[in-house]
């Protein structure tokens, strides 16, 4: 906030953490005074507790599934789908994107699938999924993976594609091969698509946990969440509302600090 | 500052020799280029046919009406595009592709914005793999002090002024210590003072490396100030129309600017592009 004055380094000092946080406890007031009204309106009696829970619901129901362990439970099994689809999705979509990206041959053969494919809703691929793999584990992770390969792979190739014209002069000029070319210009200018993509995919890797274990499954976020759906334990499905919403805010915030670190060179990076 | 601690070997040379001693460093030959622009489907003559030569040491100027070829000349030179007609020599060596002994300073500056300074000025070398990272790392301090930039090493591209970015620019061209520099109007993107006072900055570092070097511009002034001689390229197809000697002191200050002959040969250089101008009836900004 060196906006408010400049020139005066002493009033800077005791400007309030109020005011040095304005934007965060606003924020957090929000919040609160949501959660508040939430809470009474259910202890008023306006709204049935049956179609919104309240807060204090939400958290003796995540309570007592912390207490009898269920939650460790399906934690661990959505965990391990996401592990493994996203990362097989990183995997295989960076190293594929990069060559589609460089390589225009590579590209040509290729494209028509994954125009296609990405274009489609990978939710009408569940039905096949399931004939090829069944409803168990592997069935989530190729959704996951399905859901999540397309928008990394598809950000990598914009990303190794777009690289400024003049660089490539400078590189040339420079007696670059080659390899230097890829090495030193094509992957670290797409470092900020490739990110993104990293992003998008996260995004879409938690949709696709949910869609997958409301498919049928015996374990997991999703699937506790169709269970208490299907029962009308409204409390239990906020509880996995809150997980689902809660990890992609993490995992999000997770990239956006190796985003940091990977862009400091960047000018829109300086807050 | 004391040159031999730095490095840079190609301080030393420091007696002026006088012009008719001088060896030539660049020679082009009856260059001829043609470029087929895809958008009209038609072949152009870029280049109808282009002699000049410029002796080692030497800062010689390219002017010419806009869109006139210079930039292709210069990239040609630089070994980036390939000529039709006629030959490019550098040091008496034809020049099919980049090379070593050239280094071109591009318009837009081009810094690497993931690189911080010294790791765009060390760049050409880190290609080039020739010494190891310890030297090539003093070198590129060393340059960065030569451009007036110490301090600034470690800082990313985005946090430079133009100017500064120039500067950069210029180190990274003088890093593979190439005998032959070139230039693409590498300050049209400054303001005006600031312009005036890289042009000045860039006579100390040419001096001071002793480097030959080929300087395209659109500013006429820019051009008397920085050269020993001014080559006026015609309009498309390019020919040279007249190469003039800027007999002014070799010791020029941004006060020169102000004496009479350098006001007489801006309007004669000045005529020669609106000739050129006039014939294609494309009017000059100069």
């Amino acid at each position: 906030m060196h906006e408010d004055k400049p020139s005066q380094p002493a009033a800077r000092r005791q400007i309030s953490l109020w005011k040095r946080r304005e934007d965060f406890f606003l924020g957090l007031i929000a919040i609160v005074l949501f959660l508040l009204f939430w809470e009474t309106s259910v202890a008023q009696g306006w709204i049935k507790p049956l179609f919104v829970s309240s807060p204090s619901r939400i958290a003796k129901a995540l309570a007592m599934m912390i207490a009898d362990g269920s939650i460790w439970r399906d934690l661990r099994v959505s965990g391990l789908e996401f592990a493994l689809g996203y990362g097989l999705a990183v995997i295989i979509g960076i190293p594929l994107g990069i060559m589609m990206g460089w390589y225009r041959r590579i590209n040509a053969v290729l494209d028509p699938f994954v125009s296609a494919l990405y274009a489609t809703p990978r939710i009408a691929l569940v039905p096949l999924i399931v004939i090829w793999f069944g409803i168990d584990l592997p069935s989530k992770v190729a959704i996951i993976f399905l859901s999540t390969v397309f928008p990394i792979l598809v950000s990598t190739i914009t990303g190794v594609r777009t690289i400024d014209r003049d660089f490539i002069k400078v590189a040339r000029s420079f007696g670059a091969n080659d390899r230097q070319l890829f090495l030193t210009l094509a992957l670290p200018s797409s470092v900020p698509m490739l990110l993104t993509g990293l992003r998008l995919g996260l995004g879409h890797a938690l949709i696709g946990i949910v869609v997958g274990e409301m498919l049928g499954a015996n374990a997991g976020i999703g699937y506790m969440m169709s269970l208490a759906g299907a029962t009308f334990q409204t409390d239990r499905v906020m509880v996995g509302l809150l997980i689902i919403a809660g990890s992609g805010m993490l995992l999000t915030q997770g990239l956006r600090l190796i985003e940091r670190r990977f862009e400091m060179w960047r000018v829109d990076n300086r807050n | 500052m004391d040159q031999t601690q730095t490095g840079i070997a190609f301080e030393q040379i420091s007696a002026q020799q006088p012009a008719s001693a001088r060896s030539i460093k660049m020679a082009a030959r009856n260059v001829r280029l043609d470029y087929y622009n895809e958008r009209i489907g038609q072949l152009l003559n870029v280049l109808a046919g282009i002699d000049l030569s410029v002796h080692t040491g030497e800062l010689v100027s390219i002017v010419g009406p806009s869109g006139c070829g210079k930039s292709t000349f210069l990239t040609a030179v630089d070994g980036l595009i390939s000529i039709d007609d006629g030959e490019i020599r550098v040091d008496d060596q034809i020049i099919t592709k980049p090379g070593p002994d050239r280094a071109m300073v591009f318009q837009n500056d081009s810094l690497f914005p993931w690189r911080t300074v010294l790791q765009n000025v060390t760049y050409g070398l880190e290609l080039q793999q020739k010494m190891p990272r310890a030297q090539m790392l003093e070198r590129g301090r060393a340059l960065v002090e030569l451009v007036g930039l110490q301090g600034f090493g470690d800082h990313y591209p985005h946090e430079l002024s133009g100017g500064m970015r120039q500067r950069v620019n210029i180190a990274r061209a003088l890093a593979p210590d190439p005998q032959l520099l070139l230039l693409d109007e590498p300050f049209a993107a400054l303001d005006a003072q600031t312009r005036e006072f890289m042009q000045a900055e860039l006579l100390k570092i040419l001096e001071r490396t002793q480097k030959t070097a080929l300087f395209i511009t659109h500013q006429i002034d820019e051009a008397i100030f920085l050269s020993s001689r001014v080559a006026v390229f015609s309009a498309r197809p390019a020919r040279i129309k007249e190469i003039v000697s800027i007999d002014l002191p070799k010791q020029r200050t941004l006060a020169i600017k102000l004496d009479p002959r350098f006001r007489h040969l801006q309007d004669h250089i000045w005529r020669l592009i609106e000739e050129e101008s006039a014939q294609t009836g494309m009017h000059n900004h100069a």
